[in-house]
C-alpha cells in the first residue's frame, strides 16, 4: 500500500514539474507554473518522508532546514546581474548530491538488487555525470564571478587529453562494475577524480563569450544527473524531472548555438579560432572604412529630441554597469515625449539565456516592448536612432558581410540600418569575442564613451 | 495558328488587345497576327506600325476568323457570330455577370479565357490584366480630379499669397488605391487613406500617406487579398469617420469593389453636402453602383457644388499604356500556355490557365475549383511596386533578405542522437545477456529506459514552447527541480544515524535543499518583476 501511495505521490509531482514548466509558456502564466513546481517538490519530499524506510529523522530533518534557510538566503541576497553566477553554482549542488547520493547508495544500497552488474553501472553513470556537472559548473562560476579569466585555456593536445580521461574512466568503471560488493570503492573514488578533471578541463577551455552555451549545457548535465541516480534508485520521479531538465539544458544550448551560428560540438572542444577560414595571403585584414566619429551627450540630446522611433539594445555592458535601471527611467522620459521607445534583445546578450529580460524587467520595463531580435529587425530601417549600451558583437555588421570574422554568419541586430546609431561604450576596447567592429565607423555611428549608467544618468538630467 | 485582333466596337472604348510592341513578340514567338485596320488609332498606334512588325492588317471579319482572337472588352452578340466555330478567345468575358454571352459563345465551342479571371497568385502577376488596369485607372483617376479640381493638389508660398496643398482622401487601398495614392503624393497633395483590411497599413505609409483608422477591432481580410463585408457596427463607425473627413479633405477617391457584390456605399449623401464647394469625388466603382450615394455612371455631374466623376473606362482614358500593359498580359498568357503555334494548349493542371478558362470547347469550365492565394506579403508587396516603386519600399523589400534566425526548427541532432544510442543499447542487451533469460534488475532497467524516453520527449515539446524572455526563469527553474535529487539523498536516511551512508545522503539532502529552496524563490522573485 505505501509503495502504491509514494508511486502516485511521485507520478502527481511528476505532472506537476511538467505543467511548471508548461507555465513558462508565456508571462502572465509563468508566475502560476513556479508554484505548481513548488507544489510538485512540496508533494514529493513529503511523500518520501513519511517512507516507513527512513527513520534518521534527526540529520535529515537537519540538512532540510539548513539547506532551505542557505538557498533562501541566496535567493533573496543575490542581484540580477549576478544570476549567471548564482545558477552556475546552483547546478554544482546537483553534482555534489548526486555524487554523494552515488557514494552512499553504493555503501548501503536499497534491497534487492546489490551488486547487480546494470545495478553497479548506474551508480557508476551517475557519479560520472555528477563529477562533470560539479567541477564544470564551479569553474563556470569562477569564470562568471571574474575569479578566473574568461579566456580560454588551451592546453597543447587537449583533446587527447579529454580523450583519455574518458577511456581511463570506462576502463575503471569496467573494473568497478565487475567487482564485487563494496570492493570497488577504489576504482569508484579515481575515476571521480578523473570525471572531476575532465569536467573542469572542459569548461576552461570555453571562451567567456561562449558561456551562455556552457550554462545552458551544464542546466542539462544536472538534468541527466538526476535521471541517473533515478536509474540507480529504480525511481521514476527522478527520471522523468531528470530528463525534463536535461532536455530543457539541451534545448537552451541549441537555441544558444544556432543564435551564435557556432555547433555544439565547437563550442564543447573548441574555443575560438577553428572556424573561420584563413584569409588569402596577400589580402590584409581589411580595416572598416571611414572613421570613429564620437558624440556628446548634448548633441544626443538634440537628436533624440526630434526622434519618433527609438530601439534600444542592451548587451552584457549595461548588466555590467547596472545601468537598467536608469535606462528605465530614460525610456520612461522619452516615451512621455511621444517617442516610441522599444527595447531589441539578441539571444546571447548576457552570459545567460535571457538575461537581459530578467534585467529589463527588474528595472520594470513593460515586457511587451522588450522584443527578440527577429521581431525587431527589420525595424531598424525606419528607426531614427539606436542607442547601443554595453553591446558590440551582437549589432556587428562583419558577421553578415566578413567571411573572414570569427563571427561571421552569427546573426545580429541590424542596428546599422537606422538614421543614427550611438554606441556607449566604456573604452575602444574590441568585444568579447575580440572581432573590430565596423559599426563604429560607419558614416551614421557615433559613439558615446565612458561609463553606460554615467551618460545615461546624464542623458536623464538633461531630460528633467 | 493565326491570332485576331480586332478593332474594340464599345462606345468610348480606345484600348486594343494588341500595341505594335506586344505584336511583334507574338510574331516573334511564331505566329501569324491579323490585325483590324485602324484597330489601334484611338490608342495612337497607326496601321503601318503593325504593318511594319510583321503583322498583317486586315478587314475585320479576317481579323474575327482567326483561330485565336485578342480583345478587350467582351464580345457583343454580333462579334460572336464572326467568331469560327471553335476558335479561342481571350478577353475581358465578366463570367459571374454575362450568363447571356457564355452561353452564345458556348454555342459556337468556343474557348474562352478571362482575363478578369487570373487568379490572385505570385506566379500569375505578369498577367494579371485586373491589376494592370487598376493601376492605371487610379493613376487617372486623381488626373480626372486634378482636371475639374480648381486648385494646385501641391502647396505653394508665392509673392501673390499662401495656396495651401491639396487634402485627397483614398479610400480602398487596394492595386487601384495605391496608384492613387501614389500619383496624388507625386502631384504634391496631403494624402490620407482608408482601409479595411489592417494588413495594408504598411503599404500605404510606406506610399508617404497617412492611414486612417477607425477606433474598432475588425480586420476586413477576405478571401484572395480582397475585402470582405463588414460588421453593421463597423460600418457605423466607418461612416462616422468619413463624414468628419468629409469637411476637411478636397478630392475623395473611392475604390471600395467587394467581389460578387454591389459596390458598397461609402460616401453618403450627407457627406458630399458636407464638403467644401469645388471638392471633387472620383467613384472608382461607379461601374458596380458606385460607393458614393449621388454618383451618375459614366458621367461627371456637379451636386451641392461637388464634382462627382463616375468614369468607368478610366483605364482606356489612358489607351496607349493600357493597351501596352494589357497587351504584354496577353502575351504573358500566351506564352504560359505554350508560347509557339506548335505548343500553345490548354492546359488543366496549370492553375493559372485552369483559374483563367472559362469555356473549353464550349463546356462551361467556370468557375474553376478554390486555389489558395498565396501568402498575404507575397501578393501584396509585388503587386503594389508597380504602382509606384518608392526607394524606401525597394531597399525594405531587401531589409527582409538576409538571414535572420531560422524559427527554432525542431529538427536538431539530438533525436538521432537518442535514435542512436537506442539502438546501441538494444545491441548490448540483446549480446551481453545472450542466451539467459532477462533477470529481475535487466527487466527493471529496460522499463525505467522507456520512462526516460517519453520523458525526454515531453520534456522536449513542453520546453520549445517556452518564450525566450523566460529563458533565465526557465534554467532556474529547472535548476530547482532537478534539486529533485534529494529524493535519493532521503532515501538514504535510513537506519544507524552515525553510519556514513546517512552522513553522504544528509548532505546530499542540505545540498539539494539549497537548490531547491535557492532556485525556486530566485525564479519567484524574477517572475514577479515581469510586468506589462
Amino acid at each position: 500500500m505505501e509503495f502504491v501511495l509514494l508511486t502516485v505521490a511521485y507520478l502527481v509531482a511528476s505532472v506537476l514539474f511538467i505543467l511548471s514548466l508548461r507555465g513558462l509558456s508565456s508571462q502572465e502564466s509563468a508566475g502560476g507554473g513556479n508554484m505548481l513546481g513548488v507544489l510538485g517538490m512540496v508533494i514529493a519530499v513529503v511523500a518520501t518522508i513519511t517512507a516507513s524506510a527512513i527513520n534518521a529523522y534527526v540529520p535529515l530533518i537537519a540538512a532540510l532546514v539548513v539547506g532551505g534557510g542557505i538557498g533562501a538566503f541566496m535567493a533573496a541576497r543575490v542581484a540580477m546581474t549576478a544570476m549567471p553566477e548564482l545558477v552556475a553554482l546552483l547546478h554544482s549542488f546537483v553534482g555534489v548530491a548526486a555524487v554523494l547520493v552515488g557514494y552512499s547508495t553504493y555503501m548501503a544500497p536499497p534491497g534487492g538488487h546489490a551488486g547487480s552488474g546494470i545495478f553497479q553501472g548506474e551508480i557508476f553513470l551517475d557519479v560520472f555525470i555528477g563529477a562533470i556537472t560539479l567541477t564544470g559548473s564551479v569553474i563556470a562560476f569562477l569564470k562568471l564571478k571574474g575569479k578566473m579569466s574568461g579566456t580560454p585555456l588551451l592546453l597543447p593536445g587537449r583533446h587527447f587529453l579529454n580523450l583519455g580521461l574518458v577511456v581511463g574512466s570506462i576502463v575503471l568503471g569496467a573494473l568497478f562494475v565487475t567487482s564485487d560488493g563494496t570492493g570497488g570503492m577504489h576504482w569508484l573514488l579515481i575515476m571521480t577524480v578523473l570525471a572531476c578533471l575532465l569536467g573542469a578541463h572542459l569548461v576552461m577551455a570555453i571562451g567567456g563569450a561562449d558561456m551562455p552555451v556552457v550554462v545552458s549545457m551544464l542546466n542539462s548535465y544536472s538534468g541527466w544527473t538526476a535521471s541517473a541516480a533515478g536509474f540507480m534508485l529504480q525511481n521514476d520521479l527522478l527520471i522523468v524531472t531528470g530528463a525534463l531538465v536535461g532536455s530543457s539544458g539541451a534545448i537552451l544550448s541549441y537555441i544558444m548555438c544556432k543564435a551564435m551560428n557556432r555547433s555544439i560540438w565547437n563550442v564543447i572542444f573548441g574555443g575560438f579560432g577553428a572556424a573561420p577560414p584563413p584569409r588569402p595571403a596577400g589580402e590584409e585584414a581589411q580595416l572598416p572604412e571611414g572613421e570613429v566619429q564620437e558624440t556628446d551627450v548634448a548633441t544626443l540630446m538634440a537628436e533624440l529630441d526630434g526622434a519618433k522611433e527609438v530601439i534600444i539594445v542592451p548587451g552584457y555592458g549595461m548588466a555590467v554597469a547596472r545601468a537598467q535601471h536608469v535606462v528605465h527611467t530614460l525610456c520612461g522620459q522619452l516615451t512621455a515625449a511621444g517617442t516610441n521607445v522599444r527595447f531589441g534583445i539578441h539571444p546571447v546578450a548576457g552570459r545567460l539565456p535571457g538575461h537581459m529580460n530578467v534585467l529589463l524587467a527588474e528595472a520594470n520595463v513593460s515586457y511587451d516592448i522588450v522584443l527578440e531580435m527577429e521581431e525587431i529587425n527589420e525595424d531598424f530601417e525606419s528607426t531614427d536612432v539606436v542607442l547601443v549600451i554595453g553591446a558590440n558583437d551582437i549589432v556587428n555588421p562583419g558577421a553578415l558581410t566578413d567571411p573572414h570574422s570569427p563571427i561571421y554568419g552569427m546573426p545580429v541586430l541590424e542596428a546599422w540600418h537606422a538614421k543614427r546609431v550611438v554606441v556607449f561604450k566604456r573604452s575602444r576596447r574590441v568585444g568579447y569575442a575580440g572581432v573590430d567592429n565596423p559599426l563604429f565607423y560607419k558614416e551614421n555611428t557615433r559613439m558615446l564613451f565612458g561609463d553606460a549608467k554615467d551618460s545615461v544618468e546624464k542623458m536623464v538630467a538633461a531630460l528633467k | 495558328m493565326r491570332i485576331g485582333i480586332p478593332k474594340e466596337s464599345a462606345a468610348g472604348e480606345r484600348r486594343v488587345a494588341g500595341t505594335p510592341e506586344t505584336v511583334a513578340k507574338l510574331v516573334k514567338l511564331g505566329f501569324a497576327v491579323s490585325v483590324e485596320r485602324e484597330a489601334g488609332a484611338l490608342a495612337s498606334f497607326p496601321n503601318d506600325a503593325y504593318a511594319s512588325i510583321g503583322a498583317e492588317v486586315v478587314d475585320g471579319d479576317a481579323a474575327w476568323s482567326a483561330d485565336l482572337v485578342l480583345k478587350v472588352c467582351p464580345p457583343t452578340p454580333a462579334e460572336v457570330e464572326r467568331l469560327t466555330e471553335g476558335a479561342h478567345l481571350m478577353s475581358f468575358l465578366w463570367p459571374a455577370q454575362n450568363a447571356a454571352l457564355l452561353d452564345s459563345l458556348a454555342a459556337r465551342k468556343i474557348t474562352a479565357l478571362a482575363m478578369d479571371c487570373v487568379p490572385r497568385i505570385s506566379r500569375a502577376q505578369k498577367l494579371d490584366a485586373l491589376s494592370s488596369m487598376a493601376n492605371i485607372s487610379g493613376y487617372r483617376a486623381i488626373i480626372e480630379a486634378a482636371n475639374v479640381f480648381g486648385s494646385f493638389f501641391t502647396g505653394q508660398f508665392t509673392a501673390a499669397g499662401k495656396v495651401p496643398p491639396a487634402k485627397v482622401l483614398v479610400i480602398g487601398a487596394g492595386v487601384a488605391g495605391l496608384a492613387a495614392i501614389g500619383a496624388a503624393k507625386g502631384l504634391g497633395a496631403q494624402v490620407r487613406a482608408f482601409d479595411t483590411r489592417a494588413a495594408v497599413k504598411e503599404q500605404v505609409e510606406s506610399m508617404g500617406a497617412t492611414f486612417l483608422e477607425v477606433d474598432f477591432e475588425e480586420d476586413g481580410d477576405g478571401k484572395g487579398g480582397y475585402a470582405k463585408v463588414m460588421s453593421p457596427a463597423f460600418i457605423k463607425a466607418e461612416m462616422d469617420l468619413f463624414y468628419e473627413q468629409a469637411a476637411e479633405v478636397d478630392i475623395v477617391v473611392t475604390t471600395a469593389l467587394i467581389p460578387g457584390r454591389p459596390a458598397p456605399k461609402l460616401w453618403e449623401a450627407r457627406a458630399v453636402e458636407r464638403m467644401k464647394p469645388g471638392s471633387v469625388v472620383v467613384d472608382m466603382a461607379a461601374s458596380q453602383g458606385g460607393n458614393c450615394e449621388l454618383t451618375v455612371p459614366n458621367e461627371a455631374v456637379v451636386k451641392h457644388g461637388v464634382t462627382l466623376i463616375g468614369y468607368t473606362d478610366l483605364a482606356s482614358r489612358l489607351a496607349t499604356t493600357a493597351s501596352h500593359l494589357y497587351g504584354n498580359n496577353l502575351v504573358h498568357l500566351i506564352k504560359d500556355m505554350g508560347g509557339s503555334p506548335d505548343g500553345y494548349k490548354v492546359d488543366l493542371e496549370d492553375v493559372v490557365v485552369r483559374g483563367t478558362l472559362v469555356l473549353q470547347d464550349g463546356a462551361l469550365m467556370w468557375p474553376p475549383p478554390a486555389i489558395e492565394p498565396s501568402p498575404k506579403p507575397v501578393a501584396a508587396a509585388p503587386k503594389a511596386a508597380p504602382v509606384v516603386s518608392t526607394p524606401k519600399a525597394k531597399s525594405k523589400a531587401k531589409a527582409k533578405t538576409p538571414a535572420t534566425v531560422e524559427a527554432p526548427a525542431k529538427k536538431s541532432p539530438w533525436g538521432s542522437i537518442i535514435g542512436l544510442g537506442l539502438v546501441a543499447l538494444w545491441l548490448v542487451l540483446r549480446f551481453w545477456k545472450g542466451d539467459t533469460a532477462p533477470d529481475v534488475s535487466t527487466a527493471a532497467f529496460v522499463q525505467h529506459l522507456t520512462v526516460f524516453v517519453l520523458a525526454c520527449f515531453i520534456g522536449w515539446q513542453v520546453v520549445w514552447s517556452v518564450t525566450a524572455a523566460l529563458h533565465t526563469p526557465l534554467m532556474s527553474v529547472t535548476n530547482a527541480i532537478s534539486g529533485i535529487i534529494i529524493v535519493g539523498g532521503m532515501l538514504q536516511a535510513r537506519g544507524d544515524s552515525g553510519s556514513l551512508a546517512v552522513i553522504l545522503g544528509c548532505v546530499a539532502v542540505l545540498f539539494a535543499t539549497i537548490n531547491i529552496a535557492g532556485g525556486f524563490l530566485v525564479t519567484h522573485r524574477m517572475l514577479k518583476m515581469f510586468r506589462k
